[in-house]
């Protein structure tokens, strides 16, 4: 081995490409087999890509690092499916460009938060947290309510987005900036989050 | 004369930068660690810029990239030259190198705290100051490599393996993981989605751990600690071994971060298996590092400096025991989402990352700047105690938060209702994380203490105190 191993320790190029040969395996065997898994590219039935105003709160939702306290992820587990509802599906995600998975609970998961609360309740908690839940230590977002999202970005994203294969139709992207006009991020933000996991029925629960 | 000297001036560039962004990093951290503890920190949300959200990622990219990163640069400028016996490859591009690192720092000063972000943990940045780091990287990877090529030492040392890998890899992960299609100057969306968005985050961010954060880190030790302690590494064919596993096994850890998530069972099982082998080479660096100071133990109790560097060793032992536990699936399920992460990270950044580069730079600094020792080396010492003493408070408080918090979500009663709202385990968690707070304080404390240490060297004042027996030979 020690001898072997001289060859390396005396050629710098060589050493260089071994060490780029080595670390590059994991990604070809890890990575690019998934890209061609269909449970991980294919949406669920009744996923839609997201509203113009949707992903301008899908944005803000970015923008604001929600993602480091909030993960979007039910896992298989019964305390999760009673607390959250049915377990993530891999075809949920596939129009998240980010994906918002998250790595850390400081809040609740928000994979299946749509629909759960009132657009009010929201308002309220996004205003200011400790009015509805006394004990929270959530930042409060008043700045969301002042700031207008951009239909100029906003039609753009949705262009992109149709360019990267999301099913828009031209219709859905020409009309993009009329329907975030006027709308504030906090309401769509709130948007964004009424969508969130509703394409998989609650039933599925139990 | 046209005496050949070394180019130190980089180096003392990278070494008061590390310092700098240190204090500025953990000042960010101890300050969100606070926003946690006590949300009216937030100032009900009338300054955007200074609200949790938006300061963690700036500081996890300012302890990561900014202090970490400078260290590694700076280290890795010093050490080619040590170990090659030459100057570097080109001073022009060093000095480049450096100013252009210093401009990505500065780029994300100003755009993460307004929400400007890619959300990607650790890859944060907006593609404009992706593009600027992929520059500058590739002049960094130039001038080390270009340093290398010229050496007059046969072989390559041990230390040049490891900081090879880290730039070679952090290269790779850095640009497949940014792969964007710009909408404006600052929006920009991956050109991965959902799932496998997921896998190459976490390849990626893994591995900035992996290569960034240990086998950077390790190049480190190879250097420093055999420096310190003025005594060979202890096994040449352990350094071998442990070098190409290390680098083989980490790259397919990654899904180890998405346990039990949609991503397909195949791909976390391979992660888990990977993770439980990465401990064998882990350890082999751990070993290598801590029986280098066989023989001359004595020197852990008269070298503060030696202090850190073996504890760095150990908490490096400790945290990589403790990752591929975590990334077994049934104690993941536990521990996934909850405060025991953040403890983990932690250990292995306060304890590993941030002990080598201080203990590093208290080896550096003098000799950047033609002085015989620190100025003083009592307050070494209380800094190695003030550090010790925050980490363990710090980590101590996260796992007991995160294992209670793991404990309380999974709570079923009898009748299969939950036992806990997710509110209550917040409530809970709050004596915890005041405790973290004042654990982080403490290490904080300890980086001003050494701030002004080496403010008292770099200006020459006496030595405070004469050290009965202090380190190895001057360099």
């Amino acid at each position: 081995m020690k001898l072997n191993h001289e060859v390396v320790e005396k050629n710098v190029g060589l050493m260089g490409i071994l060490i780029a040969v080595v670390v590059s395996v994991a990604g070809l065997f890890e990575i690019v087999p998934l890209m061609f898994d269909a449970k991980a590219v294919k949406p669920v039935p009744g996923l839609k890509p997201y509203t113009a105003l949707q992903q301008a709160g899908r944005d803000v939702y970015v923008s604001e690092g929600c993602y480091v306290c909030h993960s979007q992820q039910v896992r298989p587990f019964v305390s999760e499916v009673l607390r959250y509802g049915p377990y993530s599906r891999a075809g949920e995600s596939v129009y998240d460009r980010p994906f918002q998975w998250g790595s850390k609970r400081t809040g609740p998961d928000l994979a299946r938060v749509g629909g759960l609360y009132s657009d009010e309740w929201h308002e309220v908690h996004l205003m200011d947290p400790r009015a509805v839940v006394p004990e929270s230590n959530m930042p409060a977002f008043p700045w969301l309510a002042e700031e207008m999202v951009d239909p100029v970005q906003t039609q753009k994203s949705l262009k992109t987005l149709q360019w990267m294969g999301h099913p828009y139709t031209d219709e859905e992207v020409a009309n993009a900036a009329k329907e975030v006009e006027g709308k504030t991020k906090l309401e769509a933000l709130i948007a964004y989050l009424q969508v969130l996991g509703t394409a998989v029925p609650r039933s599925l629960s139990q | 004369m046209n005496e050949v000297t070394y180019n130190d001036k980089v180096v003392r560039q990278f070494a008061v930068m590390t310092l700098i962004w240190g204090i500025v990093g953990m000042l960010v951290g101890v300050w969100i660690a606070g926003q946690l503890a006590w949300p009216s920190w937030n100032f009900d949300g009338l300054v955007p810029w200074l609200s949790f959200n938006r300061l963690r990622p700036l500081h996890t990219n300012a302890v990561i990239f900014a202090f970490a990163g400078s260290a590694l640069i700076g280290t890795s400028f010093y050490v080619v030259q040590r170990t090659s016996h030459v100057r570097l490859f080109s001073d022009k591009l060093a000095a480049f190198v450096f100013w252009g690192y210093q401009l990505v720092i500065v780029g994300a000063v100003l755009t993460l705290p307004f929400g400007y972000t890619q959300s990607r943990e650790y890859a944060e940045l907006i593609w404009p100051l992706d593009v600027l780091l992929t520059i500058v990287w590739v002049a960094y990877a130039v001038v080390f490599f270009g340093t290398l090529a010229k050496r007059k030492v046969k072989h390559i040392y041990v230390a040049n393996w490891f900081y090879a890998a880290f730039i070679i890899t952090i290269a790779i992960l850095h640009v497949f993981n940014n792969l964007q299609i710009p909408v404006n100057w600052h929006l920009s969306y991956s050109v991965y989605s959902g799932a496998v968005d997921a896998l190459v985050q976490w390849w990626y961010g893994h591995n900035a751990v992996g290569f960034f954060l240990t086998a950077g880190f390790l190049g480190m030790m190879y250097y420093f600690v055999p420096k310190q302690a003025g005594r060979p590494i202890y096994s040449y064919r352990l350094s071998i071994v442990h070098f190409w596993a290390l680098i083989s096994s980490y790259m397919w850890a990654g899904p180890h971060h998405l346990h039990y998530t949609s991503l397909p069972d195949w791909a976390q099982s391979l992660g888990m298996v990977f993770s439980l082998i990465l401990l064998a080479p882990s350890w082999g660096g751990m070993i290598n590092g801590i029986m280098t100071l066989s023989g001359a133990w004595h020197k852990l109790r008269d070298d503060p400096i030696i202090k850190f560097l073996i504890v760095s060793l150990s908490f490096y032992g400790m945290s990589t025991f403790e990752g591929p536990m975590m990334a077994v699936k049934t104690v993941n399920a536990m521990s996934h989402y909850t405060d025991w992460t953040i403890g983990h990270v932690h250990s292995g950044a306060l304890g590993w990352v941030a002990m080598m580069t201080l203990g590093s730079l208290y080896v550096l600094f003098p000799r950047l700047y033609g002085r015989k020792q620190m100025y003083s080396t009592q307050l070494i010492n209380v800094h190695f105690w003030v550090a010790t003493l925050g980490i363990v408070l710090y980590i101590a408080s996260m796992w007991i938060a995160g294992v209670m918090q793991g404990l309380m979500w999974r709570d079923v009663n009898p009748d299969g209702t939950l036992v806990y709202s997710f509110i209550e385990s917040i409530k809970a968690t709050y004596p915890y994380y005041i405790a973290r707070f004042i654990g982080g304080l403490m290490f904080l404390t300890g980086m001003f203490i050494m701030a002004y240490n080496v403010w008292k060297t770099i200006r020459g004042d006496e030595p405070a105190d004469l050290p009965l027996t202090y380190g190895a030979k001057t360099a």
